[in-house]
């Protein structure tokens, strides 16, 4: 590094400019990232905190993608679910996009119906509901996320109108999000006209585990698939047992984390994020290829020269990934520092208004990818590095 | 150390010809001797130079330095010798745009892992020597063309070399500052024991040799032996 941390003070301009081009693209790359988290965040997170282990859809016909808004579970298959070994509760969840209103105000909401008293909805005895108060959703009374209290201003004990019908706030809990709508848990008897037909739900929430399994279901199970798996190896029987429900009853089965590329909006957007977010990872590692290469072949007279002069090609290569490594640590750092501010600035003033998120994960990952990218990038310049004759040092050309 | 080119024949591409360069050329130089190589230009010294230096392989012929054969070193080898054993002045004066003319004697030092406790004062002393002492925080741009040439003169020395290698050292500079430069060269060549190959255009310079050979068209010419 004697000679290249030299260059880097010599070219002092130079450097500064392409070290500004590295932090600003990192700058956008963290404001992208935790803007793609934060509407991820808005779009899946009642999926994700689901306290199921998988989520059964029906399987939507050849050529179609899988989506919450056209999956449609009947009774029937339910019940076979409920059945399937390994399943300890196949709980139908109804999922649909209406209106509430109450405290003077409506707002758009996600509803998530529920079983009476399912674990599923948070609060309750299960969940995270005030201590003695009586949790969960009921026929009639539903659970608020924080969201969808704070866009209503109502409470715990109030009254809101759901799609036409009058119900009482149980509690207020969570700050789960679905669609960018807030969440409403409510009993399936609750359930607003969603397009589905009466009993059948948008999917199946199922809590699997060994402990208690129940023996082959009457109804759709051949004795032979019902009773396989009993008391062997769990894991590898409930992949299989689930695979074999799935084939049996025209469904498919994901966890809740795979299930949310299900969810229409969130496919859409996180995909043209994760794009944008991809093409500025190419474009900072063809702008440090680009400036490296013209950056070496400009000192390849010099190269020659230390090669004359007995520097290994090794010892240069070492130089060269040197400075590079160097450029590229002060930008990211830099770029994810100014990100950091703007970040929570933005939290700090703005809000929930707009979905950002900043976390360690969401500063260290474009630090690291943009780091090893534009390694990748300067590592195109390192062919001129080994192949330039330290011949040329000799010559009078120079 | 004895440097030792045995029918060096060497050729450079010419489109779809080769021109050749050196052509069966034999030579001895023993230490402690400074041997003068002339010839109009073109000729070939500067070549006969590069093959000395391990710069460039010969088509056929061998070089030894101290009688070892450095045909068959790879690259990487090579340039170790180069780094251990030979110091170079190039033609032009080839310094490094970033470095100051200290840093240009260090990065000697550090390519050869010299702690640069035993590196500085060497590298001072030895711009001194060339008569740089006041210049050694200065960077190429802010030499004259004279000044750069004794930087480059410096720097072949720093790695107490065995074998120097001079082209043209005083191509830049006025007769006083050329005539005290070969000097220089001299001095060290004996106090050293180097074996010093020095190219000039300059007869002037002749009588400081202990031989010179004269090169014409590829071809080695003694020409005296003092
Ligand atoms: N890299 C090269 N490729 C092709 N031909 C070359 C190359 N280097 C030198 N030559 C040719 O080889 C011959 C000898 O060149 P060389 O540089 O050794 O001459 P020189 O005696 O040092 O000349 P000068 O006094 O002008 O420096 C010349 O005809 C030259 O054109
Ligand atoms: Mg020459």
């Amino acid at each position: 590094m004697f000679v290249a941390i030299r260059d880097l003070r010599f070219a002092k301009g130079r450097f500064a400019l392409m070290g500004a081009v590295v932090a600003l693209i990192t700058l956008l790359v963290v404001l992208l990232s935790g803007l793609t988290v934060g509407l991820g965040r808005g779009n899946t997170s009642a999926v994700t905190n689901l306290t199921a282990d998988h989520l059964v859809f029906e399987a939507p016909p050849a050529g179609q993608k899988l989506d919450f808004t056209t999956s449609s579970v009947g009774p029937s298959v339910r019940a076979s679910w409920s059945h399937v070994p390994g399943v300890r509760r196949a709980e139908p969840v109804v999922v649909s996009m209406t209106r509430a209103s109450g405290g003077g105000r409506t707002t758009a909401v996600a509803v998530f119906a529920v079983p009476d008293g399912s674990s599923l909805a948070p609060g309750g005895v299960n969940g995270a509901g005030e201590a003695g108060a009586p949790g969960g959703v009921a026929a009639d009374r539903v659970v608020l996320s924080a969201g969808a209290a704070a866009a209503l201003d109502v409470t715990a004990g109030d009254r809101i109108d759901l799609d036409g019908q009058s119900v009482t706030v149980g509690e207020v809990s969570g700050t789960d999000e679905f669609s960018h709508a807030p969440v409403v848990w409510a009993a399936t008897a609750n359930a607003p006209a969603s397009g589905l037909e009466p009993g059948h739900a948008t999917f199946l929430a199922l809590t699997t585990g060994d402990a208690e399994r129940p023996a082959a279901g009457a109804e759709g199970a051949d004795g032979a698939d019902g009773s396989a798996g009993v008391g062997s190896d769990a894991g590898a029987n409930l992949g299989a047992d689930l695979a074999a429900a799935d084939q049996r009853l025209g469904t498919v089965t994901l966890t809740p984390a795979e299930s949310v590329s299900a969810i229409g909006s969130f496919s859409s957007e996180n995909g043209s994020l994760q794009l944008m977010r991809a093409l500025l990872f190419a474009i900072s590692a063809l702008v440090i290829g680009a400036f490296f290469t013209v950056w070496t072949v400009q000192r390849s007279g010099e190269i020659a020269i230390l090669k004359a002069v007995g520097a290994s090609t090794r010892y240069l290569l070492g130089d060269a990934l040197g400075q590079a490594l160097v450029l590229l640590l002060v930008g990211t750092a830099l770029g994810s520092a100014v990100a950091a501010a703007v970040g929570s600035v933005i939290t700090a003033t703005v809000g929930s208004a707009v979905p950002f998120v900043l976390d360690l994960p969401t500063l260290l990952v474009p630090v690291v990818v943009m780091t090893v990218l534009g390694l990748a990038g300067a590592a195109f310049s390192l062919r001129t590095v080994t192949t330039v004759d330290p011949l040329t040092a000799l010559g009078s050309s120079r | 150390m004895t440097l030792q080119l045995d029918d060096i024949t060497l050729t450079y591409p010419d489109g779809t010809q080769r021109v050749t360069a050196l052509e069966r050329v034999s030579l001895t130089a023993q230490p402690g001797t400074l041997t003068a190589v002339t010839g109009p230009s073109g000729s070939g010294k500067s070549s006969l130079l590069a093959v000395a230096a391990t710069l460039i392989a010969p088509d056929s012929g061998r070089v030894l330095l101290d009688g070892r054969d450095l045909s068959g070193l790879s690259p990487k080898e090579t340039a170790a010798v180069r780094r251990e054993r030979i110091g170079i002045v190039f033609q032009s004066s080839n310094l490094l745009a970033s470095l100051t003319a200290l840093d240009q004697l260090l990065v000697i030092a550090h390519l050869n892992g010299t702690p640069l406790s035993v590196a500085h004062p060497r590298a001072t002393e030895l711009l001194a020597a060339v008569g740089m002492g006041d210049c050694v925080g200065r960077r190429p741009h802010q030499l004259s063309g004279g000044q750069r040439q004794r930087v480059t003169i410096a720097r072949g020395l720093m790695n107490d070399p065995r074998l120097l290698l001079v082209d043209e050292p005083t191509s830049a500079l006025d007769s006083q500052r050329g005539e005290a430069i070969v000097q220089l060269l001299r001095r060290l060549t004996v106090e050293r024991d180097l074996t010093t190959l020095m190219v000039t255009h300059d007869e002037r310079h002749l009588q400081a040799a202990d031989r010179v050979t004269h090169v014409v068209d590829g071809t080695l010419r003694r020409l005296a032996d003092r």
